[in-house]
């Protein structure tokens, strides 16, 4: 079966590895550099790296906002990673406040200062907030405590506890690594970098999701 | 955090070399081959060198780097001949996620600075050649060991990091390709003293140089020799760590 996934473009940061990564994965990637381009596929993966509201001006000038809230209404899964993923909820806290694409109710806070280093950089394993939760989706084949690849300073906090998928333990706090709500899900990590075990997660998303 | 094992390649493109004390250089055969191997081994980044770079401007390194981020998952630092803000973007656009940087500091610290303000601390690592004195302390050295900074090798570590560095290499050039075990005192000295990651490099012989180094609350151990020259594995020197109480990524 041939998936066919858009990786939304919209300026900012690298898209090569992710591009590699899905191709890896099994994919058929096509690097979407305007709105238009995202219809039509199976999956979508927004990714991106850098600041919260220059993310969401890059989205805004390539019109990738009104077809990225209309392939989440309409059931089409999309993974964000990194920013990415912090771009899908409802706003920041980045440089005051930035309204984000609001698909997952919930905001984007500055890591806690207690606890690891920020910005919070390197492998950290990931802890299911409930094992259910890992029962589906991207994140159906990994095994709890499996190592992933961060690099940020922000983290999310979903309104909804249950859209929180996986968290990493931080001192006393737990910062959130991924989030995930129906058809939408949300990796802070970087999956494109976190080894074998990150493929796989991208290969669940394309076939298992 | 575990404790990355991080495979050094030096690049004198298109070849992988290898040298003694950063000389003497010995063609090992395609850096991509070498660095899949050592991916599927389960390596927690991987480190470019470009040797030649300094000396003579940039070569071309970008296809590598290209080549190397689309087939191997993990982190990669690309280091050599780095002194400008568009180099930096270029190597970061070819697919890297960190840039080493030596010379071009050494020469005009306020780069560092620049850097880590338009990239971001976490991709501006900051390379320390060291060479042990005769009076027992550490000398700072550019372009692989061949030109003195005048600088304290110490002194310097601690500037970087005021300046804005997000990671430290260090190289102990007098220990690299020797297999002799690393420079554990200066090395103990840095890492006790500075909030950002330190890297060692230069001189891991066996596994027990590799345990040591590590339990001096360093971040990650940079190889090169043992790997290239197959005398362990990343999974090896993964399973012996694990057994000597340092966390690993498995």
């Amino acid at each position: 079966m041939s998936v066919k996934v858009a990786i939304v473009d919209y300026g900012l940061g690298n898209l090569h590895s992710v591009v590699k990564a899905l191709a890896h994965a099994g994919a058929e990637v096509i690097v979407a550099e305007n709105g238009e381009q995202l219809a039509g596929v199976d999956k979508i993966v927004l990714p991106g790296v850098g600041a919260f509201s220059d993310g969401m001006a890059g989205l805004l000038k390539a019109g990738h906002v009104e077809p990225l809230k209309a392939a989440a209404a309409a059931g089409v899964p999309i993974l964000g990673i990194c920013l990415g993923a912090q771009l899908m909820l409802g706003h920041s806290e980045e440089f005051g406040s930035t309204a984000g694409l609001g698909i997952i109710p919930g905001k984007v806070v500055k890591i806690p200062a207690a606890g690891i280093k920020v910005p919070h950089v390197g492998w950290a394993q990931l802890a299911p907030r409930q094992e259910q939760v890992w029962q589906s989706g991207a994140l159906r084949k990994t095994p709890p405590l499996t190592w992933a690849y961060f690099v940020h300073s922000y983290h999310m906090i979903p309104d909804d506890v249950n859209d929180v998928a996986a968290t990493v333990q931080s001192g006393a706090h737990q910062i959130t690594a991924a989030v995930a709500r129906d058809n939408i899900t949300g990796f802070q990590f970087h999956p494109e970098k976190s080894g074998q075990s990150g493929l796989d997660m991208l290969s669940a998303f394309l076939f298992d999701s | 955090m575990p404790l990355r094992i991080i495979p050094r390649l030096d690049i004198k493109a298109p070849n992988l070399v290898k040298g003694v004390r950063l000389e003497g250089l010995r063609v090992m055969g395609k850096p991509e081959e070498f660095a899949l191997r050592y991916f599927e081994q389960g390596a927690d980044e991987l480190y470019y060198q470009d040797i030649v770079a300094s000396l003579y401007g940039r070569s071309n390194i970008i296809d590598l780097i290209k080549e190397t981020a689309g087939r191997i998952f993990v982190p990669l630092t690309v280091g050599g001949g780095i002194r400008t803000h568009a180099d930096i973007q270029q190597i970061l656009r070819a697919g890297a996620d960190k840039v080493c940087i030596n010379t071009a500091a050494a020469q005009r610290p306020e780069f560092i600075t620049e850097a880590a303000k338009s990239f971001g601390t976490q991709c501006i690592v900051v390379g320390i050649e060291t060479i042990r004195q005769t009076d027992g302390k550490w000398k700072a050295f550019t372009d692989n060991g061949r030109e003195h900074t005048g600088m304290d090798a110490y002194d310097w570590a601690m500037r970087a990091v005021d300046l804005g560095c997000g990671e430290l290499l260090l190289t102990s050039v007098d220990r690299e390709g020797t297999n002799k075990g690393f420079e554990l005192e200066f090395v103990a000295k840095i890492a006790q003293q500075v909030p950002v990651p330190v890297v060692a490099h230069g001189g891991a012989g066996s596994l027990e140089d590799i345990a040591a180094v590590a339990k001096l609350g360093v971040d990650g151990v940079a190889i090169a020799s043992m790997l290239h020259y197959n005398r362990t594995t990343v999974k090896d020197i993964k399973q012996y760590l694990s057994s000597q109480g340092v966390e690993v990524r498995a």
